[in-house]
């Protein structure tokens, strides 16, 4: 779920209860504004989401501290995903997982092919202050997993809000070097580009914003059809 | 007794979430670590983040290693408080409260199959509860963690994760999930109504 300031808070918890209601495994709360403004989310909506939402849910966006993560969590969210913060000082990786355990730290990373090489972007909620990172994409990845994150969500913004399908090769390719769970995001428009997400990247999780938003694809119809391919998943 | 939900104040970050779902079930969860208000409660929580050593310890210094497992109202471990419950973990090497008999054992990494477990996973009922009415064979559970307690004569629903372990245990009032049934979705919320409402 992607939101800005603007959106007010009804359309939050009503996105909330609709996903949930749904079937959603889990939710993602991002707020991709936050890094590159240099401000902090407003803590207050997590409670009231928490207090909906009978599935796990996970917040992003603005989190640079221990005590930041510690506010995130003590609102009821059960991890916090972090990306420009973590590239800017990669040790925030190692000390939320000293401090909540590995469970709780999900690490986002927005990459893009270039030249034949996948690059790590930062601040890629802002048009102005988006670009590389400086970073291999690959390397960036072990790097986050020695460092602990029990997750990565790896967003491939070469497909990002096109709906042509996830981008399996860059997911192979992290696949291979991600040991923790691996969520697929970026690319996803139809019920097939799901299943091949999961058959053709043994990917642990597939995420998607547009397409449930809009409603092309219902969670529930995708779930009876991923059963149909041979996909466990949770009904 | 008062209809008090007591929930023991082990220190972890994420006890908003079970109250809320306590709330969504119409009862109040009281994060204490107050001897008086666990003995007065209806039913007792004992929840669980972080290790096993750390909780223990805390539980010690508001002495409550020695009441617990005096309680004779229902009493329910979750995760790492469910580990609490038995005789050991192998974490940090930690001793328990000892009221179940077992020791709760490290997860083995193996490739697909990293450590911690997190994420749904699907029950196998081993035996017949109140605690599991209404909660189907094959349901699936949110869980969390790194070690887990073997199937034994208390286990009454396992998991699998690379092998068999105990997911829902009980003997007499004394209960227990591995998985968070807070975030569990509807097979969560029942577990967690059965509680209440069946002991």
């Amino acid at each position: 779920m992607q939101f800005r300031d603007h959106r007010v808070m009804g359309d939050i918890l009503d996105l909330a209860r609709r996903y949930r209601d749904e079937g959603a495994d889990e939710l993602v709360f991002y707020d991709i504004t936050a890094s590159p403004q240099g401000r902090r989310v407003d803590r207050g909506w997590i409670n009231r989401v928490a207090a909906l939402l009978d599935i796990p849910f996970c917040v992003a966006g603005g989190i640079r501290s221990v005590a930041d993560a510690e506010e995130i969590l003590h609102h009821g969210a059960d991890k916090v995903s972090i990306n420009t913060p973590a590239l800017a000082d990669p040790r925030l990786i190692t000390d939320l997982a000293r401090r909540f355990g590995t469970q709780c730290v999900v690490v986002g990373v927005d990459s893009r092919a270039e030249h034949g090489r996948y690059r790590v972007y930062r601040n890629t909620g802002d048009p102005r202050l988006a670009g590389d990172a400086g970073r291999d994409t690959v390397e960036w990845v072990r790097e986050a997993q020695a460092r602990g994150a029990g997750e990565i969500v790896l967003n491939c913004m070469n497909q990002d809000g096109v709906r042509q399908g996830y981008d399996l090769a860059q997911l192979r390719l992290v696949r291979a070097a991600c040991s923790v769970p691996l969520i697929a995001s970026g690319g996803a428009g139809t019920q097939e580009h799901f299943a091949e997400v999961f058959e053709q990247a043994q990917v642990d999780g597939a995420l998607a914003a547009s397409v449930f938003h809009s409603a092309q694809v219902g969670i529930g119809s995708l779930k009876i059809y991923l059963q149909s391919r041979g996909i466990e998943v949770r009904t | 007794m008062d209809a008090t939900v007591a929930i023991v104040d082990g220190g972890g970050a994420n006890i908003a979430s079970l109250r809320f779902a306590l709330a969504r079930l119409g009862r109040e969860g009281v994060l204490t670590t107050d001897a008086g208000v666990i003995r007065a409660a209806s039913h007792v929580i004992l929840p669980g983040v972080g290790a096993a050593r750390a909780a223990m310890d805390k539980l010690r210094e508001a002495g409550l290693d020695t009441l617990i497992p005096q309680l004779t109202q229902p009493l329910l471990g979750i995760c790492l408080g469910m580990q609490l419950l038995f005789e050991a973990s192998e974490e940090d090497d930690t001793r328990c409260l000892g009221i179940l008999p077992g020791t709760a054992r490290r997860f083995e990494a193996a490739p697909g199959r990293p450590v911690p477990h997190m994420g749904w996973n699907r029950l196998r009922r081993r035996s017949a509860a109140p605690l599991l009415d209404g909660i189907d064979d094959g349901a699936w559970c949110y869980f969390v963690h790194s070690y887990a307690l073997p199937v034994t004569d208390s286990t009454l629903a396992s998991a699998s994760y690379g092998h068999d372990f105990a997911a829902v245990a009980g003997r007499g009032n004394v209960l227990a999930a591995q998985f968070h049934p807070e975030r569990s979705g509807t097979a969560g919320a029942r577990l967690l109504q059965n509680f209440l409402e069946r002991y």
